[in-house]
């Protein structure tokens, strides 16, 4: 077996153990701790993906950045546990005909997405190509990209960020009376 | 049978947007369902670098770090909105915030 092959596993399978204890989870703390692990994970397969800069934007922006805001958040609210009992009484899946009708819907996707998945592979089933020494994973080509092709998206992705920065001071401010 | 394809990818994309939509459906906490929209965001950014590496082409790339951006500002206004709401109401519960519902 490939080494490469075994680092898929690996990475893949902590992706996944980690995102289901994320949402397994009563506090929400470990839960954003068990997602920077999942993250890190998925930064390890686009290193096997040969994306370094997907890679490194992934551990800095969302590991970095983004989930210290929620753990920011969750330790400025320290509300650390959820009282299981009440809540799960008035969960809406509760009800019996929600309850119902979601195991059917789920039961539906499930198959729709194996049968997807058993047609897919005889299209998809071909070993990646290698283009380790292309000009894929080469970080000048992509800031060309961003810079010559998707230089109107970058502008509108800066307007963005203003009206969410605006935004979430105008949303978070207390109302002085 | 050799090596890892792009279906081993999408497979693998498609469990982690199906753990993160269980998550939205299941969990009773606000902060832990835009924990789960993260999840269903990186799924799709994994689809993404990993049809891009296939077709040996940046912009698989070049759409991740768009990706990226517009989670950071969701997460911004959705932790904002996180705070207000736990203001008004003491709690992080979905169903104490239906004043909306009629």
């Amino acid at each position: 077996m490939a080494l490469n092959t075994v680092f898929f596993y690996l990475f893949g399978g902590l992706a996944v153990v980690a995102s289901l204890l994320v949402i397994g989870q009563r506090n929400p703390i470990y839960s954003v701790l068990l997602l920077i692990a999942s993250f890190a994970a998925l930064s390890g397969l686009y290193i096997l993906l040969d994306s370094p800069f997907a890679a490194v934007t992934q551990m800095i922006v969302y590991a970095g950045a983004i989930m210290v805001l929620f753990l920011f958040v969750v330790m400025l609210l320290n509300v650390p546990r959820e009282d299981a009992a009440e809540w799960d009484r008035s969960h809406p899946l509760n009800k019996p005909g929600a309850r119902r009708l979601g195991t059917a819907l789920s039961v539906f996707v499930l198959v729709e997405f194996l049968w997807a998945v058993w047609h897919m592979a005889g299209r998809f089933g071909m070993p990646l190509k290698d283009t380790s020494a292309g000009s894929v994973s080469s970080v000048a080509a992509i800031g060309r990209s961003i810079f010559t092709d998707y230089a109107f998206p970058f502008e509108a992705t800066s307007i963005l960020i203003l009206a969410a920065m605006v935004g979430a001071v105008v949303l978070a401010r207390r109302e002085q009376e | 049978m050799g090596g890892v394809t792009l279906t081993h990818y999408l497979v693998l994309s498609a469990l982690l947007f199906a753990i993160g939509t269980a998550g939205v459906f299941l969990r009773r906490n606000v902060i832990t369902i835009l924990l789960s929209i993260e999840i269903m965001l990186n799924a799709v950014n994994l689809t993404f670098v990993a049809a891009g590496r296939q077709f040996a082409s940046v912009d698989g790339q070049v759409i991740v770090f768009f990706v990226m951006t517009v989670a950071a500002a969701e997460a911004a206004v959705g932790l904002a909105l996180v705070i207000a709401l736990f203001r008004h109401r003491e709690s992080l519960n979905p169903e104490a915030f239906t004043s909306l519902k009629w």
